[in-house]
């Protein structure tokens, strides 16, 4: 029954972004649909990296690096996927879908791994190495990427055909995304190993003194956070028909942080709240680009004196709107 | 043998700039606890403290001449740049990190990545981005030994480093201030209670820290020609491997892990390739958080509730 219940949620769920996505596409100018996309992509990265910065208290400040893995390698695996699918289902919108979410998860896989790989060493000390080591793999990432001659070096993968990557990205696939990675890590975030992480966050030898396996955790927390990445680096990479360089500079991974400040860490809805307020102000500070970083940074320091929580600290929104103020992440009501 | 040799000498030099700047971390770690993001662009602005000072001494005049500053002037500039490094440093602790300082750690780190986008951003707006030739405030004299060429340029980069962590050492083992800052890397709160002004004494850790990193920024222009306002984004986190490796928060440390990374670099990009002379930091980095992560010279502290 309750499987039943899921798949029609499911389905209701994916017809909304679908009604929603022929409405956007038919309401709305070209450009402003991209900002819609690139806020959907800034969600993506945005509760990705709040699961590790904000829930479990550690700090990432290399995040562009595993969204450059996840948009080279969702790049690259579409492509070469592109030829045997399509040979298998025949040309189509259904053979199109598959090759793109193949390359997504594929994107998610790299990045994923490549979390473990600047995890596993980092995360068993303190946390503030972390930030030196993401830093440090978010600008060799960028140097191999540079210097990958399969990958187009530092002009960029475009692909094999010369129109550059397919692309793919649309209103529904991000949203869809967004959706499903939103989903995944309220549920992970409310959930045991969620109250685990909370509880690293809190008091990392409390925690151990109460055998919870920090480290492991840890790790896997960063993992997962990566791979969100990796999808929203695969979105990315397919909606502008390539990936260079120079698009994942240390300044994308300073987004991310506004992302997730602005919102407050440990919030899940203050993540989507900052990815929205990053792609919109981004547009509107347009003509001010050589101020921008210097009005981030102003920024985060304001707030990291005058409200170091953020907006909204570690509530949700819909807790503020049901007048209830829990502390911490609770266990979800119902019994399984 | 001669090339090795040569990069020998190039490494000890970048290497002992390298120190300079690691000394600044390792220093404000041993008390705060924070990764001082920010130091990297104290770096930045003492290097171009020390470019506009030369400007102003008439810099121009003796380049024209093809002749190098005369020891007093270059002394000058150097003064000139650490002073205001040291200023810019304490005014950093004093708006920025002071209110959040018995915040939760991640406070005062963000905050410092703040003030490291700031400084970095304001610097282009400031200095303009783009790369500026560094005056000879020496003018370059080579000369060979057993095959090796050296400059006057590298000896006197790695003899003014000498001097400054010499001078640090002595400050810090024998002045009644540099027995605080021991004290307070030991334990802050038993030093507040001894009647120590913690806020002082984390004021001079903050102005001789940024001193030498100034000085480090100075000796790096005439290093490598050119400066950029982000010059210190990825030199600082060389440094900060550089203490890292060496052992966070040991003086000794960081002079020997600053010296190691610029060997590493060195050879790196003489006998591997130039293009991964910057990777190699970040492998060390990784390695020594794997095998050693107190450092070469730290001391392993438990931590207690």
């Amino acid at each position: 029954m309750r499987a039943l219940v899921r798949v029609a949620l499911t389905a209701t769920v994916l017809l909304v972004i679908y009604g929603l996505q022929v409405g956007v596409e038919h309401g709305f100018t070209e450009y402003v649909q991209r900002i819609i996309l690139l806020a959907g992509i800034n969600v993506i990265l945005a509760v990705g990296l709040n699961l590790i910065n904000g829930t479990t208290g550690q700090f990432s400040i290399g995040h562009a690096g595993f969204m450059a893995v996840g948009a080279y390698s969702a790049a690259f695996v579409g492509v070469k996927l592109a030829a045997p699918i399509h040979a298998a289902l025949g040309p189509g919108a259904v053979a199109d879908a598959v090759v793109f979410n193949l390359a997504l998860l594929a994107g998610a896989l790299f990045a994923g791994i490549s979390g473990l790989v600047v995890g596993m060493p980092s995360l068993r000390l303190r946390g503030d190495y972390l930030a030196v080591v993401t830093l440090g793999f978010g600008e060799i990432i960028r140097i191999l990427f540079n210097n990958a001659t399969f990958l187009g070096s530092a002009t960029g993968y475009f692909g094999d055909s010369p129109s550059g990557l397919p692309e793919y990205t649309n209103f529904f696939w991000v949203f869809a995304w967004v959706t499903a990675i939103v989903v995944l890590i309220h549920n992970l975030t409310f959930s045991q190993t969620g109250r685990s992480l909370t509880a690293i966050r809190e008091d990392e030898i409390a925690a151990e003194a109460m055998a919870t396996p920090t480290t492991r955790l840890k790790v896997i927390a960063f993992a997962i956070s990566a791979a969100a990445a990796g999808i929203a680096g695969g979105l990315f990479a397919h909606m502008q028909s390539g990936v260079r360089p120079e698009d994942f500079r240390f300044e994308k991974s300073i987004d991310m942080i506004v992302m997730i400040i602005v919102g407050g860490l440990g919030s899940i809805s203050g993540a989507i709240l900052g990815g929205i307020f990053v792609a919109v102000s981004l547009e509107l500070m347009r003509d001010l680009q050589q101020y921008r970083l210097v009005l981030y940074a102003l920024l985060l320091i304001v707030i990291m004196i005058v409200r170091p929580e953020g907006l909204l600290g570690t509530r949700e929104l819909h807790h503020l709107l049901r007048r209830k103020k829990p502390a911490t992440p609770r266990a979800p009501t119902e019994s399984v | 043998m001669t090339q090795f040799l040569q990069q020998i000498i190039n490494g000890l030099s970048l290497g002992s700039i390298y120190a300079l700047i690691a000394l600044g971390y390792t220093m404000v770690y041993g008390i705060l606890k924070l990764i001082n993001f920010a130091h990297g662009e104290v770096f930045m602005v003492g290097a171009y403290t020390g470019f506009y000072a030369a400007g102003a001494l008439g810099v121009a005049g003796f380049e024209a001449r093809n002749q190098g500053f005369p020891l007093y002037l270059a002394l000058l500039v150097l003064i000139i740049a650490m002073a205001a490094a040291a200023v810019l440093g304490m005014t950093i602790e004093f708006l920025a990190y002071r209110p959040v300082r018995s915040a939760p750690r991640l406070t005062p780190l963000i905050t410092a990545i703040g003030v490291s986008l700031f400084l970095q951003n304001a610097g282009m707006l400031l200095f303009s981005p783009n790369p500026q030739r560094y005056p000879a405030i020496l003018s370059e004299v080579r000369f060979e030994l057993f095959g090796v060429i050296v400059t006057n340029i590298k000896l006197t980069i790695f003899g003014v480093a000498l001097c400054l962590m010499l001078g640090l050492h002595l400050f810090v083992q024998k002045t009644w201030t540099g027995r605080a800052m021991r004290a307070l890397s030991f334990n802050i709160d038993a030093a507040k209670l001894m009647g120590i002004d913690t806020n002082r004494v984390i004021r001079s850790t903050f102005a001789i820290g940024s001193g030498l990193a100034a000085a480090g920024g100075i000796l790096f222009g005439l290093d490598q020609i050119t400066i950029n306002p982000l010059m210190g984004v990825l030199t600082g986190l060389k440094a900060f491997v550089a203490a890292v490796l060496g052992g966070i928060g040991s003086i000794p440390g960081a002079v020997l892990g600053g010296l190691l990374i610029g060997l590493a670099e060195q050879l790196t990009a003489g006998y591997l390739s130039p293009a991964y002379r910057d990777a190699i930091t970040f492998v060390i980095l990784i390695l020594i958080l794997l095998l050693k992560p107190e450092g070469l010279l730290g001391i392993v502290r438990v931590e207690k509730v």
